[in-house]
């Protein structure tokens, strides 16, 4: 599903960036990628989405190699993909309800299969009575509900999520995550970049840490990586 | 396409100041110009009512047989700068001296022979009545043998002529001046809209929207704007137009635009609105 053998990203700012990083995730794994700030874990969900290419080696996601995707390209891997971030990127003038719809109007969905499909994912994410109102009148962990929604609702068999409960309080924290791991037992490949260790703990998923650009550690592999 | 015309509307509800902003913009820069051009527009009306005027006299030696001068003057007439040619014979030519110059009328009376001399009347074309064209044909009359001399306002001819290439060319200068500042002015416009929904069209490119369907909705609303300027800056235009022919007498032979300089009007300011857009929204496309 998604790969990344020998990949540099290095910032004209020097910050963030990553080094010789090679890791492979599998259709329906669910990964969590740890460390501190500024420890390339954003910058590694960027490479997924396209919004960053590779300064060096290969990153292949979906099928399509990042360093090498096409203008033309990139809406198309993004449709494979549902990103879901810190700050919900909802648009604020427009209710759940069309927030989700929209992600399948950009695409060219036929417009009777819209509403349908709108309502199945806002019940799986339990909005569904909460489908007429706007982003302020939901809470926090609401939002991020919907933001979920939007990812989810052109069936992606990826799902990136950049600190999708750093904004939210330790109940609404545990009810996305709950979300993320149904999401995730439905077959869908979930990459989660998060710095609570309580989360990652809670659950036996793998986790990979990132420190300084490198992975230093990789639950997979069961030790240290060697540096 | 539904999608995109519901996006440009949603668009001018939700920032309506800015899109206000932006047709006054576009419609006073076209206001600007289409002033210019209805100053540019009077003075070429003017001037051809002044070239209609221009004309070329032969005037024939003394008796030349009328069927020689019909005979050339026909010649002439196939001349292909030439209009009409009218034919001024010697008695008519002494009455118009009598009925227009009054002063003279007793000296007119009290001739016993007639001194004026019969003459060739002829006017150009439209688009002959320039010094150039105006020298040719009258070089050309002089080959005729009984023509004995050729007259025409040389010099105001000339005149008219170095006025109306300056004027075109000023109106040309200033015209253009005032089309690259509206559409900066309007790319400015519309880039600050772009910026204002920069969050939304991250939005929209993250969840897989292309880069046209981005634009769409911002070509749209560039066209609408600029149409929309393009109307009000008619509308400005007729109302200062019929405000100064109404308020000064002097001014009531002026003339207003044709259709098809309004027509171009407006599909000038949906073309600045839509290259503004266009050139506004790739910069951003590019840069994010």
């Amino acid at each position: 599903m998604i790969s990344f053998s020998s990949v540099f990203k290095a910032y004209p700012k020097g910050n963030g960036g990553l080094r010789d990083v090679s890791f492979r995730v599998r259709k329906g794994e669910f990964v969590f990628l740890t460390g501190h700030s500024g420890a390339g874990k954003s910058t590694m969900l960027k490479l997924m989405y396209a919004e960053q290419r590779p300064t060096n080696g290969t990153v292949e996601v979906a099928g399509f190699d990042i360093g090498q995707i096409g203008a033309t390209d990139i809406p198309r891997l993004r449709r494979k993909l549902g990103c879901v971030f810190q700050d919900f990127l909802l648009l604020e003038e427009r209710t759940a309800q069309e927030n989700v719809a929209f992600a399948l109007e950009v695409t060219g969905a036929h417009r009777e299969t819209i509403p349908g499909k709108v309502m199945r994912v806002l019940t799986q994410v339990g909005l569904a009575a909460k489908a007429g109102a706007y982003p302020r009148e939901l809470s926090g962990g609401e939002q991020q509900r919907v933001a979920i929604a939007r990812a989810l609702v052109n069936d992606p068999p990826i799902l990136l999520a950049d600190e999708p409960t750093g904004n939210l309080d330790e109940r609404a924290t545990r009810g996305v995550f709950q979300l993320l791991r149904d999401i995730n037992a439905g077959g869908t490949c979930v990459v989660m970049a998060t710095h609570d260790l309580d989360l990652v703990k809670s659950a036996n998923y793998r986790s990979v840490e990132l420190r300084g650009g490198e992975v230093v550690f990789d639950s997979a592999e069961g030790h240290e990586a060697q540096r | 396409m539904n999608l995109t015309l519901r996006e440009a509307l949603l668009s001018f509800r939700r920032t309506p100041l800015l899109s206000a902003l932006s047709v006054t913009t576009i419609a006073f820069s076209l206001f600007v110009v289409g002033l210019f051009g209805l100053v540019a527009v009077n003075l070429k009306h003017a001037l051809s009512t002044v070239e209609e005027r221009v004309e070329i006299v032969a005037y024939t030696l003394r008796g030349t047989p009328t069927e020689t001068i019909a005979q050339a003057s026909s010649d002439i007439a196939a001349f292909p700068e030439v209009s009409t040619v009218n034919y001024v014979s010697e008695d008519e030519a002494l009455k118009r001296a009598r009925t227009e110059l009054v002063e003279f009328r007793d000296a007119y009376r009290d001739l016993s022979t007639n001194p004026l001399p019969a003459s060739l009347e002829i006017r150009l074309k439209p688009g002959s009545r320039d010094a150039e064209s105006v020298a040719t044909v009258a070089e050309r009359l002089k080959g005729f043998p009984f023509i004995d001399d050729v007259r025409y306002g040389r010099d105001w001819i000339a005149k008219l002529d170095h006025l109306r290439n300056l004027l075109g060319l000023v109106g040309l200068m200033v015209g253009a001046a005032f089309a690259v500042v509206a559409v900066v002015i309007i790319g400015t416009t519309i880039r600050m809209a772009v910026l204002q929904r920069a969050r939304e069209i991250s939005i929209m490119r993250l969840v897989g929207a292309t880069d046209w369907f981005v634009r769409g909705p911002f070509l749209l609303e560039g066209a609408v704007k600029g149409l929309l300027g393009g109307l009000l800056a008619i509308t400005m235009c007729a109302g200062t137009f019929s405000l100064v022919t109404s308020s000064s007498g002097l001014l009531a032979g002026l003339v207003f635009f044709e259709p098809i300089h309004l027509i171009a009007g407006v599909c000038f300011g949906v073309a600045m609105g839509l290259g503004a857009s266009m050139v506004s929204v790739g910069r951003h496309l590019r840069d994010v």
